[in-house]
């Protein structure tokens, strides 16, 4: 018989793979994956910010995570600096504080390890309300801004031409990436939520030849591979995120192979 | 002039510039239902500009532009879409709007690439994209159009065909367009206003008042004047690629 955090676990990462599924095209599409990374990276903060003030952890890196894309979005105004040099500020530099306050946070014990790879013994009942709630709105919203946000994806002229107000979209397409690592953070660990994003997008785009399908393939993706990734993380005794991630890279690397199939049946 | 609920879109002294650049100023013009208003001009004199003031995509403009519609097609004159992106023509078709069935076949019959329907956007050559981005445009049957130079790389007579659809558009639909072409023939043959453009307005109004206008030989030489007072369409002429039109 299962274990009872075994199944809590396992329904916290399938609610989480159902949200980064479509979300995760998006980070393919629009080539945020080091945006997503600055968000991860500034997600440490947030951690430390939640345990020093007793807040919740999701809600502290939503927060934090949420104000670091704000900052990123002024900065690009400000400055004639290349999008990845104030990426890569934001990231090492919010890693450095969230570091320097766990420093101060001595009387605290911290799971690192945990923290950066996620840990499937942590998620309590109030951690799955969390996800499957939180989860539900983040598709909510995505669904309502779709068509502008795919239409600005294809070409940005165009949607602003024919009135669809991309840059409202992006926006708020800004703060549900700042959601769903607020959501994933205790399942995969902050160092590879952006492997859960892209990983299974990327192995739907072998796949699939329309952008709804390239969808659907990636949330299933995302669903096998935290299955295959829990269970084998139970069997091997394996950290959860890493376990994940090496399932998806599986998963990836047999949609390889229905390409190389599909180019022999053409010829 | 026309009544004022007939105005799609009006531009008062619009300008934008770019890097303390002025990429075009003082430009005045309305589109009205029904007409066709056509920008001709040097390359880099500011047309593709033009249409994005009227369009709205550029916001930090000199003078005012005001749009009554919200229902419009747009043709750009350079259009990067990313691979990353698995898309088929036909779900290129419903980027903006959703449309059913028979909207997307007729407008993707009209311009004559419906046997493209379920090839990937990607696959298509240069003309065969061109008639796409303009099946895509009139599919949504819009108020106003602007088409950037619609029919780049699109074959000879397929050319001509597709000049004729967009005057039929513009009767059909009773819809504005806003016309950017290279084509001097072509801006004769349907349009009822032509602007003259030159980083500003170098002159506008009928085709014929605009072949007149002294300004207007000076930008493009005698002959082009010709082409435009004449009409007739005989190829003595060659567009190079700094836009200039040479005689043969």
């Amino acid at each position: 018989m299962l274990d009872d955090f075994f199944i809590r676990a396992l329904i916290a990462g399938i609610g989480v793979a159902i949200v980064t599924g479509p979300l995760g095209c998006f980070v393919v599409w629009r080539r945020l994956s080091y945006f997503g990374d600055t968000l991860a990276h500034s997600a440490l903060l947030g951690v430390t910010l939640a345990y020093s003030m007793e807040f919740n952890i999701a809600f502290s890196v939503f927060i934090i995570s949420s104000l670091i894309a704000l900052t990123l979005i002024q900065l690009q105004k400000r400055t004639n600096l290349p999008g990845d040099a104030l990426l890569g500020l934001l990231a090492h530099s919010s890693l450095a504080i969230g570091l320097v306050v766990i420093g101060f946070l001595s009387f605290i014990r911290f799971d690192i390890m945990g923290l950066l790879f996620g840990d499937i013994l942590a998620v309590t009942v109030d951690d799955l309300l969390i996800i499957w709630i939180g989860g539900a709105l983040i598709l909510l919203v995505l669904k309502l801004i779709w068509k502008p946000l795919f239409a600005s994806t294809v070409n940005y002229e165009l949607a602003e031409a024919e009135g669809l107000n991309p840059d409202r979209a992006k926006a708020i397409f800004t703060i549900l990436m700042a959601a769903i690592i607020a959501i994933s953070i205790k399942m995969v660990g902050l160092l590879l939520i952006t492997g859960m994003l892209i990983i299974p997008a990327a192995m739907a785009r072998n796949i699939s030849s329309s952008p709804q399908k390239m969808v659907m393939y990636s949330i299933i993706g995302g669903l096998l591979s935290v299955i295959l990734g829990l269970f084998s993380s139970l069997e091997f005794n394996t950290a959860s995120g890493p376990s994940i991630i090496a399932a998806s890279l599986l998963l990836f690397i047999l949609s390889l192979f229905n390409i190389k199939q599909s180019i022999k049946l053409k010829n | 002039m026309s009544s004022n609920q007939n105005i799609l879109v009006k531009l008062n002294e619009a300008g934008f510039s770019l890097n303390n650049k002025w990429l075009v100023k003082g430009v005045s013009l309305q589109v009205e239902k029904g007409k066709i208003v056509t920008l001709i001009g040097p390359n880099g004199s500011g047309k593709s500009t033009t249409a994005k003031i009227a369009l709205g995509i550029y916001k930090k403009i000199d003078g005012s532009v005001k749009k009554y519609t919200n229902k419009v097609g747009y043709v750009p004159q350079k259009i990067s879409i990313d691979w990353t992106l698995p898309l088929r023509v036909n779900d290129f078709m419903v980027l903006t709007e959703s449309l059913d069935k028979e909207s997307i076949d007729e407008a993707l019959s009209l311009t004559g690439v419906i046997h493209l329907k379920d090839k990937n956007l990607g696959d298509l050559s240069g003309g065969e994209f061109q008639r796409v981005l303009l099946a895509r445009a009139i599919s949504k049957k819009p108020e106003l159009l602007v088409l950037d130079e619609p029919v780049q790389g699109v074959d000879f007579t397929g050319e001509i065909a597709l000049y004729e659809l967009i005057k039929k558009i513009s009767d059909e639909l009773n819809c504005g367009i806003l016309l950017i072409s290279h084509d001097l023939h072509t801006v004769m043959s349907a349009t009822d206003h032509v602007v003259c453009l030159n980083g500003h307005v170098c002159c506008s109004g009928s085709p014929m008042d605009v072949a007149k206008n002294n300004e207007y030989k000076a930008l493009f030489g005698e002959q082009a004047s010709q082409i435009l007072s004449r009409y007739e369409h005989r190829h003595d002429h060659i567009h190079t690629s700094e836009g200039e039109i040479k005689k043969n």
